[in-house]
């Protein structure tokens, strides 16, 4: 990293490696937490494969594929974001960030409303309906709802962090000379897009 | 780390990533829309992985960074590739 060149004398000790080292250290564990969810999805739709076929057509290929879309952007936005920082252009990497709230919200809009149908057809979790689903079916909308559910909360908290770093980018804590803060909100933020990656042709994909 | 060396990956490129990421997503759902049997699901996961390959690459920058994040990622990845693999020789084989 550059020493610090700008004038604040509030950080005595700062270790951005460190912090970056900590933060994958951190993704790792989230990797493993959805890498398990995907082996158990992996797992029951070996077992149920009719089921998980004839349970996918109830998803929509186009919300799944706009979603992908979206989250795709909103990773690029926030890499371009980092750039723009690097760049010590603070008005572009604000836009940025902004931008990708702006795709993150878009993103629950449209997962409201994706649920939302399920639900007003009586698909949900607990459900009458859900509990006189066969076997298959059952699993296969039970890891639907969970897998993109925590899937969904992950968006929120990314929101939020990214929120934080805007605030912060505004007020010139976070700039050119010191954005470990831009860096590891980036990198939840892309790793939120590498987990949709994997869940859009599992749930909506079948064949 | 006080000569980490500073990698300012151009506007340019993050669009051609996104670019080839949104070409990929479409190739995926072609690809499923025809019959394929067992390869369809191959196939979909295949570019699935290569889409996160780039991201990791990309977009969290394991390609510019110190290499110390990309041993560790690929340490990680082997981990969770091991698991899958002993998993599916309990069920393919019991």
């Amino acid at each position: 990293m550059e020493t610090v060149t700008h004038t604040h004398t509030a950080d005595a000790h700062r270790d951005d490696t460190a912090s970056k080292i900590g933060m994958w250290l951190f993704i790792f564990t989230e990797i493993l937490l959805f890498g398990g969810l995907f082996i158990v999805y992996s797992v029951y739709r070996y077992m149920n494969p009719v089921a998980f076929h004839l349970a996918h057509e109830e998803l929509s290929i186009t919300m799944g594929f706009i979603n992908t879309i979206i989250l795709l952007v909103s990773s690029a936005t926030v890499a371009i974001s980092i750039s723009a920082m690097q760049k010590n252009d603070r008005k572009m990497t604000m836009l940025m960030l902004a931008a990708t709230l702006i795709l993150a919200a878009v993103f629950l809009v449209n997962k409201y409303f994706e649920w939302g149908g399920k639900f007003e057809h009586g698909l949900y979790p607990g459900s009458d309906l859900m509990k006189s689903l066969s076997n298959g079916d059952m699993l296969f909308f039970s890891l639907y709802f969970f897998m993109t559910g925590l899937h969904g909360v992950h968006i929120i908290i990314g929101m939020v962090l990214l929120a934080i770093t805007l605030a912060k980018v505004r007020s010139g804590r976070v700039n050119g000379g010191s954005y470990a803060l831009l860096e590891n909100s980036g990198l939840y933020w892309h790793l939120v897009d590498l987990i949709w990656i994997f869940l859009f042709p599992l749930f909506y994909l079948i064949h | 780390m006080e000569n980490e060396k500073h990698h300012i990956v151009p506007y340019m490129t993050h669009i051609m990533v996104l670019l080839g990421l949104i070409l990929l997503t479409v190739i995926t759902v072609l690809i499923t829309s025809v019959e394929l049997g067992a390869y369809n699901t191959a196939a979909a996961m295949l570019i699935a992985s290569l889409k996160g390959a780039v991201v990791l690459l990309y977009f969290m920058h394991l390609k510019f960074d110190h290499k110390i994040y990309w041993v560790m990622v690929s340490l990680v990845i082997a981990i969770f590739a091991a698991v899958i693999v002993v998993t599916f020789f309990d069920y393919l084989y019991r």
